[in-house]
């Protein structure tokens, strides 16, 4: 009876979740559980090479070691130009056409909402399909090298800087945009004096975070033949030249590790 | 009416381009020319390239759909790749999280953690991949692997980051309680980040997903061995199924975690 009162005193039960929403939630951990329980069922790993793992792990490090540093000069260097050069221009090409399709997929700058969805299944596609698959494709079309490698990188790019740009776009404040409209100004100085001074500083943050991005991936493309440090680090590992293998990653790792840097003292200074 | 001599002052136009900002341009411009021609590009072969991309997408169509078995295993296995990778992952990356905070750890114990979060993110997935190739051979496990590792990379990373940002009032009244560090850790940290974390599991199971394509062209299983196996064999229409099949799957992915998450209000 006195748990009844209680209740009655306090008509208001505050409730974290609603049934439908609690009902949610479990359903969500029993999926994940499932999805899971399925995965390990069905996937064919072969226990034998997980325990053999660790030897042969160890074996392959033996045999990186000592690393060839002979090789540096010209092969490695040569390719890590490449590789440079290569996502540098992947991603100036990549700013260039990410500039309309993040203005064309933001729905206060374009009102067409046709234009809005093809840019938006254009950019979807463009992060959804990986920088290797991009680098076969391109590969496939301007045969192997480095132009194949660029544009490999500038495609794959312009998904994730366009989706980032339509984003400031619309979360532009419009009092500046209004006054321009108020003026009479045609879309392009709308968009010149109006949105870009406010975006600027996202496009060029964005334009960093992409070019550090860029400068690893851009590492691996040499795979399929799209030129860079990653064709000579294909082609030592087939020939099994363990120890040339271990001056490439790590002269991968260097020069991430300084774009990393160089990233982090631009931001600090300019940003 | 004429404006006033003071209202525009001589030659000066607003917005103009700085004389700076004009030198980082053919700065910039210069560059990607010599960059151009060490490359080995003409415009020739730019042009070359236009009428192979036409032949090649032409040879995209009409798509393959005679293969759906090849496909279907193929997407399976990526689907248990990034399922597998994403948990063991996520596991993996809560102590290493934690142990790489600076309000949660000494500042030994910090510095492993740090380093092994530095480690794991300097190598690319397809780098590592081939490693694991290496070392255990051809498929899943492989995948599986390099994922987890890319997974404790990315999300170990941010999610010491989460942690230093708590507020550390709710620790101290756990721990004035005289509780345990597991306890303070289940009912003071993890209920602040937790919403945080969720965040990150799910990027990082779209990303595993998408990555895990690119895994299987060095032999770590997967949908990619299968769209390698289709480009070597000039099956042009297949290509382009398997591509639209991925990009469907996470498009649909995305809009069903978006969905959720719109739901459960996190």
């Amino acid at each position: 009876m006195s748990e009844l009162a209680a209740t009655s005193s306090t008509p208001v039960q505050w409730e974290r979740f609603t049934p439908g929403q609690r009902l949610l939630r479990y359903g969500l951990w029993l999926f994940c559980i499932w999805a899971i329980a399925q995965s390990v069922r069905h996937i064919e790993v072969i226990p034998e090479f997980l325990y053999d793992a660790p030897e042969q792990m160890a074996d392959m490090l033996g045999r990186m070691w000592p690393v060839d540093w002979a090789y540096y000069q010209p092969d490695v260097h040569q390719g890590l130009m490449e590789t440079l050069h290569m996502a540098t221009l992947g991603t100036v090409l990549s700013l260039g056409l990410a500039l309309p399709l993040g203005v064309m997929v933001a729905p206060n700058v374009t009102k067409s909402r046709l234009l809005n969805m093809i840019a938006r299944v254009i950019l979807v596609s463009s992060r959804s399909v990986n920088s290797l698959v991009w680098a076969m494709l391109f590969v496939a079309i301007f045969g192997p090298g480095p132009l194949a490698g660029m544009f490999a990188i500038a495609l794959r790019s312009v998904g994730f800087v366009g989706k980032l740009m339509g984003e400031a776009l619309e979360q532009t404040p419009q009092g500046s945009i209004e006054a321009l409209q108020a003026t009479g100004a045609g879309k392009f100085a709308q968009l010149w004096y109006g949105y870009w001074p406010q975006i600027k500083p996202a496009f060029w943050s964005v334009a960093l975070l992409r070019w550090d991005i860029n400068v690893r991936e851009s590492g691996v493309l040499g795979l399929v033949g799209a030129g860079g440090i990653g064709v000579v680090l294909n082609t030592s590992i087939d020939l099994f030249q363990w120890d040339r293998v271990a001056l490439v990653l790590i002269t991968i790792f260097t020069v991430v590790a300084l774009a990393e840097i160089v990233v982090l003292q631009i931001r600090k200074r300019v940003l | 009416m004429t404006p006033t001599p003071s209202a525009t002052p001589a030659g000066r136009k607003a917005f103009g381009w700085s004389w700076s900002q004009k030198a980082m341009l053919a700065l910039l411009l210069g560059y990607a020319i010599w960059a151009l021609s060490t490359m080995g590009v003409s415009a020739e072969r730019l042009g070359s390239g236009g009428a192979a991309a036409a032949r090649f997408l032409g040879l995209m169509f009409p798509p393959e759909l005679g293969k759906m078995d090849e496909l279907w295993q193929g997407i399976k296995e990526t689907m248990q790749i990034a399922v597998l990778a994403t948990a063991i992952g996520i596991v993996l990356s809560l102590p290493v999280g934690l142990m790489s905070a600076s309000n949660m750890a000494p500042a030994p114990l910090r510095a492993v953690g740090r380093t092994l979060i530095a480690v794991c993110r300097a190598l690319h997935p397809v780098i590592s991949a081939i490693l694991f190739v290496k070392a255990v051979g051809f498929g899943p496990l492989a995948g599986i692997l390099s994922l987890v590792v890319a997974t404790v990379g990315f999300v170990g990373k941010l999610f010491a980051d989460a942690i230093e940002e708590i507020s550390p009032k709710p620790i101290e009244a756990i721990r004035a309680t005289g509780a345990s560090f597991m306890n303070v850790v289940l009912f003071g940290v993890l209920p602040q980040v937790i919403s945080r974390f969720v965040g990150f599991t799910t990027y990082q199971l779209d990303s595993n997903l998408r990555n895990s394509t690119m895994v299987g062209i060095v032999g770590a299983g997967g949908i990619g061995g299968v769209l390698f196996a289709a480009f070597l064999r000039y099956e042009y229409n297949f290509v382009f199924t398997i591509l639209a099949t991925v990009i469907a799957i996470i498009v649909a992915g995305e809009l069903v975690v978006n969905a959720v998450r719109k739901a459960l209000h996190v």
